[in-house]
């Protein structure tokens, strides 16, 4: 005669029982947490409000995209601090794709010096943490420019204590950084706080996305280069039109996770005092002691970010890969 | 025939006028970059600010008549370090242990040398690594008949060897146990960064493991709430994760039970790292063929045990390289700790040079640093090739220099 298993051992009863009881206990310390959470902050007066958004945020921001001053409410201070870091990430995604991808085609150089180069780079930065070279950029590097005439003046382009000065149109006509008073003038211009964030970002990424770009072309059949190169193609058509638009099957999606770990890296801007959106939620923490609803927003701003990119890079993917019938 | 050095260094550097023009540029930025940074670190930078905190630096302000218990705990490891290697290598000293054993003498003789510290300290250092390398030896000479002749039971238990020391090591900082208590607010410098990257790194481990295997799960409750957890985390930078760590918290649990400043920083870093190291196992199970499972299944062994035995192992093995990868920006990460006002390694540098007499000395501070967290990210990273090369199953094992035999077989 065949005896059924007990109850707790038919493979029916199982999944239900383990889900039962996970979904049990999660539960409980959710139920925990939250009611610690309403009597403590019930207990210090803070339940769960927005109506301080609209109230005067009584600080200054040392720059911002929006006008923005003291007067203005904490709202707007967020979001002045949401597009700093929005053009933070921006200036960051193209600057690291640029030098992150000059950087990974230097992999396949001809040239043995710079292949080394590219290598010793990647594996240089790859180790060092970011923010510690982020403040070795502001503290070490660019505080330490000369302003006025002893800055450094290159054709177009001008690096000062003060900030970073490029050429650029102003109403129609071509200016290059000039200095008036003693104090450099340019129709582009960063503040030396967002440059060294900049240039630590960049310099950082760059060195991912070079290994995201290496593995990329490195994906590609030698055939390909070889088959190319016996119809007569030229190397850069050869890479241009055969060897990247199979390797950026590879690449894409690895740029996307590069892409995300920029946009989260840019809230290490505190450090270097520009006033990106954690560094003014944190400000606007210290003053207004909304802990909850400051990082609901902060999470939910970051989240948003994220998911932006994700979706940008998901439709590149989709536009190079292979259409199989 | 392999080609001459000049033949090379030809096909190297010029191979078409445009790489020899390449080349050239480089050498010359290369060659004024170096001799830059050598007129600096010999003669301008003033290395006196490493010299004076260097105690600061390593373990914070820990009080100095408990600094023994630190020795001590130095000397444990090292005795362990010492131990573990004799074992793993036996009699044989290939190329890699010998170059290890120059570096670690010649380091020896120079940093404590090089930070002027008093010549008892010196002496103490020269001591521990005398004593790792006589271990070394002594190990690899009769470690493995001892090893031989130890029963099954004791070969399985000597590495819980390991964990047993991490809490000697744990008591020994925070005390205990009829040991002064010594609060998480006394320490800081490079222990502080070790004691919460390790810490991180051993609770993440079975934390990442859970969720990889809940993500991949057939029941939907378990599969979505790892889902959502991995998602939440990786969706936020961890420098918001440790302000809500360091607000909220206090919030979330009833008063007087949350852990102070330094403990919800390690728990921060460990739901942190769990996240992502689910991840890095989430692809390794992906990798490992159903079949694998089924097999196992098929052969009576229990869910637990097809998981434990077979898959796991293969999963961990292809997921080591990125896991490791995780842990080396684990280790980075702690530098985050001194953005909420813990005295980490990057934190007591920051309180180094807010002091007057050493002000605007950033780049000698920041460049110490730098080559510190190098050192270390680069010793995990070759520690965790050599790992693979070891575990790698797929290679013959016919050669003997770089797939040592366990000692049991040697």
């Amino acid at each position: 005669m065949v005896s059924s298993p007990p109850w707790w051992r038919d493979r029916r009863v199982i999944p239900w029982l383990v889900q039962g009881v996970v979904g049990l206990v999660v539960l409980v310390v959710i139920a925990f947490l939250l009611g610690n959470l309403v009597r403590n902050l019930s207990a210090a007066g803070l339940l769960l409000s927005w109506r301080w958004l609209g109230q005067p945020a009584g600080f200054d921001l040392s720059e911002s995209v929006l006008p923005f001053n003291a007067e203005l409410p904490y709202w707007r201070a967020l979001m002045a601090g949401l597009v700093n870091t929005l053009r933070a990430v921006a200036i960051g995604l193209v600057g690291s794709t640029l030098l992150g991808t000059l950087l990974g085609m230097a992999a396949f150089s001809s040239n043995g010096l710079l292949r080394r180069l590219a290598v010793v780079y990647v594996e240089v930065i790859r180790n060092i943490p970011l923010l510690l070279q982020l403040v070795f950029w502001y503290f070490v590097v660019f505080l330490s420019l000369p302003n006025g005439t002893d800055a450094l003046q290159f054709p177009g382009v001008v690096l000062a204590k003060s900030g970073f000065y490029a050429a650029g149109f102003e109403q129609g006509h071509w200016h290059g950084p000039a200095l008036i008073n003693g104090v450099w003038h340019a129709p582009l211009r960063l503040s030396v706080e967002l440059t060294a964030l900049l240039t630590g970002l960049i310099a950082y990424t760059s060195a991912f996305i070079a290994e995201v770009v290496r593995g990329g072309i490195a994906s590609v059949a030698k055939g390909q280069w070889e088959a190319a190169a016996s119809l007569g193609l030229h190397w850069s058509i050869t890479l241009r039109r055969v060897v990247l638009p199979q390797a950026l099957r590879v690449i894409i999606p690895g740029l996307n996770s590069q892409y995300i770990g920029l946009a989260k890296n840019s809230s290490l801007a505190v450090a270097v005092g520009y006033t990106d959106l954690y560094s003014v939620a944190e400000t606007t923490l210290n003053q207004t002691g909304r802990a909850v609803e400051v990082i609901l927003l902060l999470l939910g701003a970051y989240l948003v970010i994220d998911l932006l990119i994700s979706a940008v890079m998901n439709g590149l993917n989709r536009l190079v890969q292979i259409r199989e019938r | 025939m392999s080609p001459s050095l000049p033949q090379r260094l030809r096909r190297e550097l010029m191979a078409t006028p445009t790489d020899a023009v390449v080349s050239l540029v480089l050498i010359v930025a290369i060659t004024a970059a170096a001799v830059g940074f050598l007129r600096w670190a010999l003669f301008k930078a003033q290395w006196v600010v490493i010299q004076a905190n260097s105690t600061l630096f390593a373990v914070g302000r820990y009080p100095i008549e408990q600094q023994w218990r630190l020795w001590l705990l130095v000397t444990l490891l090292t005795a362990a370090t010492g131990l573990g290697w004799g074992l793993l290598r036996g009699r044989r000293w290939p190329l890699h242990d010998r170059i290890a054993a120059g570096l670690l003498t010649a380091l020896a003789l120079w940093a404590p040398a090089a930070l002027s510290l008093s010549l008892a300290i010196q002496l103490r250092w020269w001591a521990l690594t005398a004593l790792l390398l006589a271990l070394r030896w002594a190990v690899g000479v009769w470690g493995p008949g001892w090893w031989s002749g130890l029963s099954p039971l004791g070969q399985r238990l000597l590495p819980l060897g390991w964990p047993l020391l991490y809490l000697t090591g744990m008591v020994l900082i925070s005390g205990g146990l009829g040991l002064t208590p010594v609060s998480p607010s006394e320490w800081g410098g490079l222990m502080l960064t070790l004691l919460m990257a390790s810490f991180a790194m051993l609770l993440s481990f079975p934390l990442g493991v859970a969720l990889a295997l809940a993500r991949r799960s057939d029941l939907p409750l378990l599969r979505w709430g790892s889902v959502l957890y991995i998602e939440f985390i990786r969706g936020a930078p961890l420098i918001t994760l440790l302000f809500l760590g360091q607000n909220i918290l206090g919030f979330l649990l009833p008063g007087g039970v949350a852990p102070d400043r330094v403990w919800r920083a390690a728990w921060v870093l460990t739901f942190f790292c769990a996240a992502y190291l689910a991840e890095a196992v989430r692809s390794g199970l992906a990798a490992v063929p159903r079949g694998q499972f089924e097999a196992a299944r098929a052969l009576g062994l229990t869910v637990p045990q097809s998981l434990a035995r077979v898959v796991l192992p293969q999963a961990l093995r292809t997921a080591l390289p990125t896991m490791v990868g995780q842990f080396i920006s684990l280790l980075q990460d702690t530098t985050l700790l001194s953005l909420i006002g813990l005295l980490d390694l990057l934190g007591t540098a920051r309180s180094v040079m807010a002091n007057p007499a050493y002000l605007g000395k950033n780049a000698e501070v920041y460049f110490t640093l730098a080559v510190l967290f190098w050192c270390c990210c680069a010793a995990l990273g070759l520690g965790s090739r050599a790992l693979e090369r070891r575990l790698d199953t797929s290679r013959s094992t016919t050669n003997p220099s770089d797939s040592a035999p366990s000692p049991a077989v040697a």
